[in-house]
């Protein structure tokens, strides 16, 4: 029996959150006395068997190279194949785009309880209890999942990804008898070399404190310092300084990330809906009483075009 | 063409989030319920938009909710929509919801499902996959964007880092965010026809739930906050560096 980890990956690499999705899937085997096993869809531009290191012990790997652009329905089959075979008693995903549109079909498919958007590992000292984050970061609540199979979404940035001393996973050639997707990809608009922002470990993020989307440039550099992914308010995307998918908040992405650097934006609680999970707060803002003070770890009452300079000027003083 | 939107009640963005009994249950008393904005702002106002692209296009709204959801519909009806279908049955696992739904769809015979991208009180981002595994349909889980020509659907979804342009045939199921419509505001008009448009009541279908709550955690309130003199921003970088630990 095992617990089965969906290996989640863009242009030829694992991403970021499906290795801490691997180092909890791992971990939560190692709990229950279960094998933690991976399925592989599409190819990678590095050796399988080496994701061992992560606490995986067999992969099942499905080379078809028509599987690059994940189809939820068509990934919902195969990883539905994987789980019988494996004996899957539970299924990893991460809550990242990818995960959100198959770990429901797949929990719908097997009838197996699905909690999306895990922040931390089960207890399983009564059943079966994991913590999910609900009312958009203002809360948590614990679930229990109370099927025989059960399908667990962990956020990005919310379990680190441990090396083990692993040896190198097997690796398992696998073939699923697939139906042709009934979604054609015809374009893909890709970003390349930003850091995704769910995924960032630092966010610098601008609200409507920074007057206009040519002043965008003091932020960016300060990113840039910091290997950071930068984001926005609502009303910064709204106005088109900024792309939407760098709007934050309740009713944009909901990130966590070790830290982030709040510049000129006042805090209003659907922005901190989405941002209030990070672990460490700093904020700039010109207005002592701006709300996100309350909020913060860290703050500076000041002038964003005189600090934010300066911010980056001490970044690389210390970077060397 | 008839599309289905599903409507989901949420509490107000700026509502208090507080638990009573023993923290198992979300302290209702004083809050203000709202349209879930995905719903309201991208699935419900695309779908009148294409109602207005094609005026022999019908809307059917669904709700899986007990009797206190349906101020929340009549507001659904006053925006748009022809009629509107609740579900008598609290939900509050993500399957028993999509089943319900899924019925509804069964019986209705949409050419189109829309949900919103996730509640923004459970936060699951399940029901729509879930509804279209149910159904075995194609699935745009994210879609900023949704144009129809005769039944071939051209859509932009999100992906990690950029989007991809999709085209797939109807039926399918499609969970809806920004960029897909704009807000709107119901107009006198709208929320007087809405009083007499038909809201029907169903039992909802027997099916068990796969997940129940067992209880809820407000976050610990922040330490306090250190703050830095403007003349000396290079301190907060130290303190990043040396106490934080995260440069
Ligand atoms: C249903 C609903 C959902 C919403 N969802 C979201 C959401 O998901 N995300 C979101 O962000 N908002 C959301 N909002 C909007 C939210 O309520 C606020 O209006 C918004 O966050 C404000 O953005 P802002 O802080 O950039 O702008 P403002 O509120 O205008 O604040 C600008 C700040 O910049 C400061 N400032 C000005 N000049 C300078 C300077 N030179 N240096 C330093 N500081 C300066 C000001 O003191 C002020 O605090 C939502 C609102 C509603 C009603
Ligand atoms: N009780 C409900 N009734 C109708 N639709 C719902 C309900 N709950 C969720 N939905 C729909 O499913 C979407 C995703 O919800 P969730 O999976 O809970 O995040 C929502 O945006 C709604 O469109």
């Amino acid at each position: 029996m095992s617990v089965l980890i969906f290996i989640d990956h863009s242009d030829g690499a694992v991403k970021k959150a499906s290795l801490e999705a691997i180092s909890y899937g791992a971990k939560i085997a190692e709990q229950l006395g279960l094998t933690a096993e991976g399925a592989l869809l599409g190819n990678l531009n590095e050796d399988i068997a080496s994701l061992g290191k992560y606490g995986v012990k067999k992969i099942y790997h499905v080379a078809d190279v028509a599987l690059d652009h994940p189809d939820p329905q068509v990934f919902t089959e195969v990883i539905a194949q994987i789980a019988e075979k494996s004996g899957a008693k539970l299924i990893v995903f991460s809550n990242n785009l990818h995960g959100k549109a198959i770990a429901p079909r797949v929990s719908a498919r097997l009838k197996a309880g699905l909690v999306a958007g895990a922040v931390a590992l089960p207890d399983t000292s009564n059943g079966f209890i994991v913590k999910k984050n609900v009312f958009s970061g203002k809360a948590f609540a614990f679930i229990s999942i109370n099927t025989d199979i059960k399908i667990i979404s962990l956020n990005p940035n919310a379990y680190p990804v441990a090396v083990t001393e692993g040896a190198a996973a097997e690796v398992v050639p696998f073939t699923a008898a697939v139906g042709e997707p009934r979604i054609k990809v015809t374009a893909v608009n890709k970003v390349t070399g930003e850091i995704p922002l769910g995924e960032a470990e630092i966010v610098v993020s601008g609200g409507r404190g920074l007057k206009g989307p040519e002043n965008w440039n003091i932020l960016e550099d300060l990113a840039a310092a910091l290997g950071a992914a930068t984001a926005c308010s609502r009303p910064v995307a709204d106005a088109d300084w900024r792309p939407h998918h760098e709007h934050v908040g309740q009713t944009g992405l909901a990130i966590a990330p070790n830290l982030y650097i709040a510049i000129g934006i006042s805090g209003a609680i659907q922005h901190l809906a989405g941002v209030n999970r990070s672990k460490v707060i700093a904020v700039i803002n010109k207005d002592p009483e701006a709300p996100f003070f309350k909020a913060a770890d860290y703050g500076i009452v000041g002038d964003a075009f005189e600090i934010v300079p300066k911010l980056t000027e001490a970044v690389k003083a210390l970077k060397g | 063409m008839k599309i289905l939107v599903c409507i989901s009640k949420t509490p107000d963005t700026t509502a208090k989030i507080a638990f009573t009994d023993n923290n198992t249950k979300f302290a209702e008393n004083g809050v203000q319920w709202i349209i879930n904005p995905y719903d309201e702002w991208y699935a419900l106002v695309r779908a009148i938009e294409l109602k207005e692209k094609d005026p022999g296009t019908v809307i059917h709204l669904v709700t899986v909710g007990e009797a206190d959801t349906e101020p929340i519909i009549r507001k659904a009806l006053a925006l748009g929509g022809d009629e509107a279908i609740r579900v008598n049955a609290s939900g509050a696992d993500s399957f028993f919801i999509a089943s319900q739904i899924a019925e509804i769809a069964r019986q209705g015979g949409y050419d189109l499902i829309f949900t919103g991208k996730e509640t923004i009180d459970y936060n699951s981002a399940a029901v729509g996959g879930m509804i279209a595994e149910l159904l075995q349909l194609p699935y745009i889980s994210l879609a900023v964007k949704f144009d129809l020509e005769g039944s071939t659907v051209t859509a932009t979804r999100e992906i990690e880092g950029g989007e991809e342009i999709v085209q797939a045939s109807l039926p399918l199921v499609v969970s809806c965010q920004k960029g897909m419509a704009e807000q709107r505001i119901p107009n006198m008009k709208g929320i007087m026809s809405a009083r007499t448009k038909p809201l029907k009541v169903v039992e909802p279908v027997a099916v068990d739930p796969l997940t129940t709550i067992a209880g809820f955690e407000t976050p610990p309130p922040k330490a306090g906050i250190k703050m830095i003199p403007a003349d000396n921003p290079a301190e907060l970088i130290r303190l990043l560096h040396e106490e934080a630990k995260l440069i």
